[in-house]
């Protein structure tokens, strides 16, 4: 032998994801967020004996929706089936979920792990499903041998979007549970927030032998609660069981908590008889038939998607793809984008701005593109005038940042700070000379080899015009001046 | 068709039910019957036929997604044995960080 043995990470995700819809998944109570606990139930999602649950048409269009993004095979009939289990949180004793026969399976998504490197991860299935409460322990409220149930969040619609165990490494889980978060938003039927718990990722970890095709021992890990979070506690169990099996160890199969605060995942403390969930088809909800002229239909209204959106605009504006990948991460992103460059004589322009200095004041600000104060047209009006030569680039920034600020028009802002351009051979030559005249040292500098004390003049000059000068004839009438008195007579 | 004692303890344990030995026994003796009963089924050739878990045949049941009025939150927790600030209070539910 002699050979070290060296192990292969297998990582598979389940992801649930709150769908962005009205009422509940079974009965008319309202989803919203953050109500007063307990004011949004009613017999049928408390699982009061007799109420019986009514498909929400709405949650199964969206699940539609996320299957046909993913490539997944929509099936005409599914089945809802009861997961058994007793948790305080779950009235009814069981939760409404899709076992045996889900509403869609075989798609998959693509990641990038390396530039130019592209890796397909199969998604097994994905089902509708109801969500459970919520329990509090918060210490203001509840003694140490207490806790506090809200049942608003129960019924609240979801789907599980479960996927092969295909991918290799904690940031390739990261990258495909981004991807996925990615989809839904783009379809806008799940917010894909993490902390307020719209979306939620379990893993499932282990490692086997390189080479071998037979998947080892898994163990299970929940309670991430933020993308960089996932990445971080699934590092944590890789070390860990890479460890426990270099050492001759054999892993347990259990299921772990990540504690965020302590960087660890611990063991969850688990009755024996915990996963045996009894499934059984709901005999109060009939098997999901749908028609697949309705599934036809859904196809037909599905925005147009991420990736034939990129490929559109390498073709049709000759866009790198690093701007094409940067601009379609957010739908509405896209979409203000699409609205400007239309419009502009040219597109790297375009992306030019709405990746400078759109995302800049977003980040900034931390808004969203809906809450920005300047429209489409807006700066469609500000890339024309620089375009023109009416103002500099230099200004244009400038006249961004005001209309974001004063909810003026681009030309109102113009006029106002006086920023047309100075594109005048004669004015500029004055100035010129003036800032020449005024910094004898430096030009003494420059003439003997300092030519990095150009960008010096040309600040100079721009500080002078308030940046308003035609930075073409600035550089040009320096130059010849700069040079031009090197002899002077 | 047999069952054991210890499908019985299992069954009562997921349902979280206790049982004294003579109640187990009976119960081994009940679900015994019932199981002998249904395998009765069994005796027929149902090669090909699908398994038929509901009987109705109704076609698009679904509703619309609209919000109805929920119960006042007093109804809501009117059954509850103990609440608290508008909350179901419950014996401390472990494993949770
Ligand atoms: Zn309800």
């Amino acid at each position: 032998m002699g050979k070290e043995t060296t192990y292969e990470t297998v990582i598979g995700l389940e992801v649930h994801a709150q769908l962005l819809i009205r009422s509940k998944i079974f009965c008319g109570c309202s989803t919203q967020f953050g109500a007063d606990p307990n004011t949004q139930t009613c017999p049928v999602c408390l699982g009061l004996p007799g109420a019986l649950p009514v498909l929400n048409r709405k949650a199964v269009e969206y699940a539609i929706r996320m299957a046909l993004a993913v490539h997944c095979q929509v099936h005409t009939r599914s089945i809802f089936a009861r997961k058994n289990y007793f948790y305080p949180d779950l009235p009814k004793g069981y939760q409404i979920s899709q076992y045996e026969e889900p509403l869609a399976e075989n798609g998959q998504v693509i990641i990038m792990p390396e530039e130019g490197k592209r890796k397909t991860i199969r998604i097994k299935r994905i089902h509708l499903e109801e969500d459970a409460g919520k329990s509090v322990h918060a210490e203001e409220y509840v003694t140490e041998n207490e806790s506090f149930i809200d049942l608003n969040r129960c019924g609240v619609p979801l789907i599980e979007i479960v996927s092969e165990p295909d991918m290799r490494s904690p940031f390739e889980a990261y990258l495909y549970l981004t991807k996925l978060r990615q989809l839904l938003r783009w379809l806008n039927i799940c917010d894909g927030n993490m902390d307020e718990g719209s979306l939620r990722c379990d893993a499932n970890i282990s490692h086997r032998i390189q080479g071998s095709r037979q998947l080892g021992v898994k163990t299970e890990l929940k309670n991430m609660n933020s993308f960089r979070g996932v990445e971080k506690a699934l590092q944590f169990e890789v070390e860990r069981q890479r460890k426990v099996l270099e050492s001759g160890g054999k892993i347990e199969q259990e299921t772990l908590l990540w504690d965020e605060k302590k960087g660890i995942a611990v063991p969850m403390r688990e009755k024996e008889e915990a996963h045996d969930y009894r499934y059984f088809p709901d005999p109060d909800l009939i098997p999901l038939t749908l028609d697949r002229k309705w599934i036809d239909t859904i196809l037909q209204s599905q925005p147009e998607m991420i990736e034939p959106r990129k490929e559109r605009w390498m073709r049709d504006y000759g866009l790198p793809e690093y701007d094409c990948s940067v601009l379609t991460e957010d739908r509405e992103i896209a979409d203000y984008f699409e609205t400007v460059v239309e419009k502009v004589r040219d597109p790297k322009q375009a992306s030019n701005w709405v990746m400078g200095e759109v995302l800049r004041i977003l980040k900034e600000e931390k808004i969203k593109i809906g809450q920005l104060k300047i429209s489409p047209i807006q700066l469609v009006e500000i890339i024309k005038m620089v375009d023109d030569g009416r103002i500099t680039r230099a200004a244009g920034k400038r006249v961004f940042n005001e209309v974001v600020l004063s909810s003026l028009e681009p030309r109102q802002i113009v006029e106002k700070l006086g920023l047309v351009q100075v594109s005048d051979r004669e004015e500029i030559e004055r100035i010129v000379l003036d800032v020449i005249q005024h910094h004898p040292n430096e030009v003494e500098k420059y003439r003997n080899g300092g030519e990095r004390l150009f960008g010096f003049f040309v600040g100079q000059i721009m500080k002078a015009t308030q940046g308003k000068a035609d930075p073409k004839l600035v550089n040009e009438i320096l130059r010849e001046k700069l040079v031009g008195q090197k002899n002077p007579c | 068709m047999r069952i054991q004692k210890e499908d019985v303890e299992k069954i009562a344990k997921l349902a979280k039910l206790q049982f004294s030995e003579d109640e187990i026994e009976k119960f081994r003796g009940h679900l015994e019957e019932i199981l002998t009963y249904v395998n009765k089924l069994n005796e027929l050739n149902t090669d090909g036929v699908e398994p038929t878990y509901y009987v109705q045949h109704a076609g698009d049941v679904m509703r619309e997604d609209r919000v109805k009025p929920s119960l006042p939150r007093e109804e809501a927790l009117k059954n509850a044995p103990a609440q608290d600030k508008g909350f179901f209070r419950v014996p401390k539910v472990i494993d949770q960080t």
